[in-house]
């Protein structure tokens, strides 16, 4: 597959008063054309930093410290920043978490959707206002030709996330990068959105780094998946094999953490504490205080990515060679089992529907 | 199938919270009035939890906040403990006050940045004189910070210094420091991170068990709801659209909303997901002049 | 992204489990604590135009205090033997040295006016002969007294109106708001001048006419900030303690206000000032012989052109007050911005 982005070990400090906030601490991953990438993580974790070094729409406390981010054969983190214009919004976009406060309140819709081809000089007003009704159009915005002269205030959350959406692909881009784009949004809009993401990809082609902590909502869109934690990549592969196959601890605590809708009456498993402060992160694994598996070795170390398939790593030590097989939580081993079972009669891959009744 | 409410409450119990025909609107008879809530009732039972589930903007907050009291209705009554809140004198209104409490969404709007925490959490205590002296309030501060699982070295802190779900812990203990016997948590683990989600959770459901309580419990996460609730109403601009058991509720729904809520609800499980189609609902269908009740 | 090698050093007992730490250790927080007031004040510390105002401020005040009790010699006693004389100190660095060019001539003033030697007027005197580093130190006094009192009516006033309008809401807002109105759409002047006819002019007429109308601004941005504090969680959760409003105020209200109170007193007392000085420059202000520093300015403006010292030197304390003042409000405002912190 055709990587068109790649970032290698980047790492970005923070200063604050307090001192220096230690956000990416070496992440390396890459997107593949035509894929969506999912980032999930906790507050605090560093996915936006990650997707903003990219745009280069740091702040400007912000130091990398290292690191390329290739694209098309170019780091751009060298380039300068009118090369960098001429990439953003045009090459890669971006969608913002906040419908409210990512759209202009006082220019009409139809112009902010066609601002990006204007000021990237790639069409004419005519044909850049008929590229942004299709687009419009494209997202699900009725009656497109007649909304392009409304403002902002007079559509609803769903509608301007779709418009936000809208701006973003005007360009065609090669890249999106979506920001947590449904965390605003009700679970009925959300579901839409995601709908028409997948429905937009389809469409033209686009890669997608999708940014969320919500898993359900990256079993729904991602095909390969990157957990983060306390500015690490802890743990990455196939949807597939995030969710029914995890390795690494944290992984396994998020999953089981969550209320499936058969969950019965007994205690939701918790994971205990709370995230390292970034201000002086451990010096070993940085999940390890968190860690009902931690082995000294976690106190001590931080652990390298052990590899399980050739698309599947993870940074723990219990991969380890040496280190003793040790029993995942129940819910994870449900799930093993059930990837198993899927393997074996050849579901997975295919992507093929299974019908399941929600009724059932 | 769908079973009455006199089936599922086989033995009758005793209820806490009587809602009938209540009606919230505001800035009623002008141009900009709001519908917040329009007529809906509904009982809630001594020790139960009772989900309400709805999209943004359905009514659930302003349900919560008539019940306790932050608004004054527009009409219906509210019965807390078979006694019309409305007509409490203000002699026994703190008495009201502290029986019911609050939980609230936002943790970081939810405790007061200029406090310490012993203050935030004694604040309860102080209005009701439920101490008698300095000693006896920070035995009971250290008290209720254990109960949520906090240590005593957090009571002379400022909120700011906490993580979400620490601060959220902290509203709990707030609420619980009156002992009240029924509690509304608005949206309690929204602003919180899946892996704190949990720890509030587990933590609600434990005091709940330990001093029978009472909850109204709202959300819009439904698997979350449906864990933690027995019984669960659906609402929807202002109005209720099914009440049933939690699991009557999500096994067979019987609205076309509620199915459309439930198709929408995504699953940590791709296989789900790829299969999982989406029902839209047409809220059209419930403005064709006919008169509604929840049967 | 393949399999790193790794160099670290195992031994046997690395995979040891021990499993994650204990409750208590993971939910210790190890920065210190600080209070609100505490990190503001850090950030203000990083300000360095807003401290060094800080500390001009607290000099100009103490010597005001001073000056209450001491000062060089009788601000009000008039010698016209010694009118008009320059400022001139001891050693007589360029600029005190006490001469003064007459008609492109260097002359020592105090010779001619023979000031017996070993008496010294720092920044000279005026037309009456009076001691105008006196005066000024009186001067200063009293325009920072009229900033205070004036700030005093804004916090007495303005606070618990702005508090209750915001507070109450519905009707009793409505009413407070129109009231509000209307006094502000009066302009300062002629409340001022209506005061004169009512009063003497004097210290107290000023003051009570600023009040009048000074505390529509805080009481304006009180208002604002309740109206937001009111639906705040925490408000909420003290209603649904019981808490009477009385206390909601006190706890939850005031302290939460506190940033906005300050600031803006920041910012009215050089108002205050201000506007005593153009009153009395203007000649309805303080009446004659007290200085203040609006008396000062005018009686120096009438000689401005052949003995500028009398101007500058009032003009100069006017302006660095003003300015200080200033910037430590922005300062504060930013300290007390977490926002603008980062
Ligand atoms: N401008 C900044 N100055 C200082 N620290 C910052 C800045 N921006 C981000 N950080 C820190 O970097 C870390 C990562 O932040 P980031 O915004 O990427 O988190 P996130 O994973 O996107 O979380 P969320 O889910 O809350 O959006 C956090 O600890 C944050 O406090
Ligand atoms: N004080 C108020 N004045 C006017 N309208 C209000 C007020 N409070 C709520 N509303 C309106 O009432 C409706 C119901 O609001 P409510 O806060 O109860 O919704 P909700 O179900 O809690 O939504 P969310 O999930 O977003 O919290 C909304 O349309 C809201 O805009
Ligand atoms: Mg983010
Ligand atoms: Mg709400």
């Amino acid at each position: 597959m055709e990587k068109i982005l790649d970032v290698k070990n980047l790492k970005i400090n923070f200063s604050t008063f307090a001192g220096q906030v230690q956000a990416i601490r070496d992440v390396s991953f890459h997107l593949n054309k035509g894929e969506t990438l999912a980032i999930v993580g906790e507050s605090g974790s560093g996915k936006s930093v990650t997707v903003r070094s990219i745009m280069a729409l740091l702040a400007n406390n912000a130091h990398i410290d290292g690191g390329e981010i290739d694209f098309k054969g170019q780091d751009i983190l060298k380039m300068s920043p009118r090369e960098i214009e001429k990439i953003r919004g045009n090459d890669i976009s971006m969608i913002f978490q906040d419908p409210m406060t990512s759209l202009d309140p006082t220019m009409p819709i139809g112009k902010q959707v066609a601002e990006p081809l204007l000021i990237h000089g790639s069409m004419n007003h005519a044909n850049a206002m008929a590229r942004a009704e299709e687009v419009l159009k494209l997202v699900g915005i009725d009656n497109a030709k007649n909304r392009m002269k409304d403002y902002p205030h007079q559509f609803s959350g769903g509608q301007r996330q779709r418009i936000v959406i809208a701006i973003a692909i005007v360009n065609y881009p090669e890249i999106l990068l979506a920001d947590e784009p449904t965390t605003a949004l009700d679970v009925t809009i959300q579901a839409q959105i995601i709908d028409l993401m997948k429905d937009l990809q389809h469409k033209i082609g686009t890669s997608i780094i999708f940014i969320t902590h919500d898993l359900g909502v990256v079993a729904g869109i991602a095909d390969r998946v990157a957990v983060m934690y306390a500015g690490k990549i802890i743990e990455y592969g196939t949807v597939d094999e995030i969710f029914y196959d995890p390795k690494h601890p944290y992984t396994w605590g998020l999953l089981n953490s969550m209320p499936t809708l058969d969950t019965s009456s007994k205690r939701l498993y918790a994971i205990p504490g709370t995230p390292p402060n970034l201000l002086d992160p451990p010096a070993g694994d940085a999940f390890a205080p968190r860690n009902p598996y931690t082995m000294e070795i976690d106190h001590e170390a931080m652990p390298p990515f052990f590899k399980v398939t050739d698309t599947h790593y993870a940074a723990t030590w219990l991969l380890h060679p040496d280190a003793p097989q040790v029993d995942p939580p129940l819910a994870i081993k449900k799930r093993q089992a059930e990837y198993r079972e899927l393997l074996a009669s050849g579901q997975i891959g295919s992507h093929k529907a299974k019908e399941v009744d929600q009724n059932a | 199938m769908p079973k009455d409410n006199e089936t599922i409450d086989a033995q009758p119990r005793k209820k806490l919270v009587q809602v009938k025909h209540l009606k919230q609107y505001f800035n009623p008879g002008k141009p900009n009035e709001v519908k917040a809530i329009d007529d809906i009732s509904f009982d809630i039972y001594e020790g139960e939890t009772f989900g309400l589930v709805g999209e943004s903007g359905s009514g659930k907050s302003t349900t919560g906040r008539s019940i306790i009291r932050l608004y004054k209705p527009t009409s219906g009554e509210i019965l807390f403990n078979g006694k019309d809140i409305s007509k409490i004198k203000h002699r026994d209104m703190l008495e009201f006050r502290r029986e019911m409490q609050m939980i609230f969404q936002d943790p970081y709007a939810s405790l007061n940045p200029r406090m310490k925490v012993k203050d935030i959490i004694a604040e309860g205590l102080d209005v009701h004189h439920l101490v008698k002296n300095d000693q006896e309030r920070d035995a009971r501060v250290n008290e209720l910070l254990n109960l949520v699982g906090l240590s005593h070295d957090h009571a002379t802190r400022y909120p700011h210094e906490f993580s979400g779900g620490q601060r959220q812990r902290i509203g709990i203990a707030r609420a619980l420091a009156v002992q009240p016997r029924f509690i509304i948590a608005d949206e309690p683990i929204s602003a919180l991170d899946v892996s704190i989600q949990a720890q509030v959770v587990n933590l609600l459901r434990e005091i709940q068990q330990e001093q029978n309580l009472t909850y109204l419990f709202i959300a819009h996460d439904l698997s979350m709801v449906k864990y933690i609730s027995d019984r669960i109403a659906v609402m929807h601009n202002g109005r209720l659209m099914e009440l049933s058991t939690a699991d009557e509720v999500y096994n067979h729904p019987l609205h076309p909303y509620t199915k459309s809520l439930l198709s929408a609800v995504p699953l940590p499980d791709p296989m789900y997901e790829r299969s999982r189609r989406r029902k839209d609902y047409d809220s059209s269908i419930e403005f064709d002049g006919k008169p509604r009740t929840l049967k | 992204m393949a399999e790193q090698t790794n160099q670290i050093k195992l031994n046997k007992n690395s995979f040891n489990k021990v499993g994650a730490n204990d409750v208590d250790e993971q939910e210790k927080i190890s920065a210190p604590s600080l209070t609100f007031l505490q990190d503001a004040i850090r950030r203000l510390k990083k300000n360095k135009a807003a401290i060094i105002s800080l500390w001009l401020l607290v000099i100009i005040i103490m010597i005001s205090i001073i000056s209450i009790w001491w000062t060089p010699s009788d601000p009000n006693a008039q010698h016209v033997a010694y009118a008009n004389l320059p400022p001139k100190i001891a050693n007589g660095i360029p600029g005190f040295t006490g001469k003064a060019s007459v008609g492109g001539e260097i002359v020592d003033k105090y010779a001619q006016a023979n000031v017996p030697k070993g008496t010294y007027y720092v920044l000279g005197t005026d037309y009456l002969g009076r001691d105008l580093f006196s005066r000024l130190m009186k001067g200063v006094a009293l325009s920072l007294l009229i900033g205070m009192l004036a700030t005093l009516f804004d916090l007495v006033i303005g606070i618990p109106y702005g508090i209750i309008s915001g507070w109450k809401g519905g009707r009793t807002d409505t009413i407070m708001q129109r009231i509000i109105e209307i006094i502000s759409s009066i302009p300062n002047l002629v409340v001022v001048i209506l005061m004169l006819l009512l009063f003497t002019p004097g210290l107290g007429s000023i003051v009570v006419a600023m009040g009048i109308t000074g505390w529509i601004t805080m009481a304006r941005l009180v208002r604002a900030e309740t109206l937001t504090l009111k639906s705040q969680e925490y408000v909420l959760a003290a209603r649904t303690l019981g808490e009477s409003s009385f206390k909601i105020a006190i706890k939850h209200l005031i302290p939460n206000l506190s940033s906005t109170i300050i600031i803006q007193t920041m910012f009215s007392i050089p108002t205050a000032i201000f506007f005593e000085a153009f009153l009395s420059f203007i000649g309805i202000g303080i009446p004659a012989p007290n200085a203040s520093l609006g008396t000062l300015l005018s009686d120096g403006q009438k000689t401005f052109r052949f003995l500028p010292y009398q101007m500058w030197y009032p003009a100069a304390a006017i302006s660095i007050i003003m300015i200080a003042f200033n910037l430590l409000a922005d300062g504060l405002r930013d300290a007390f911005d977490p926002k603008a912190s980062e």
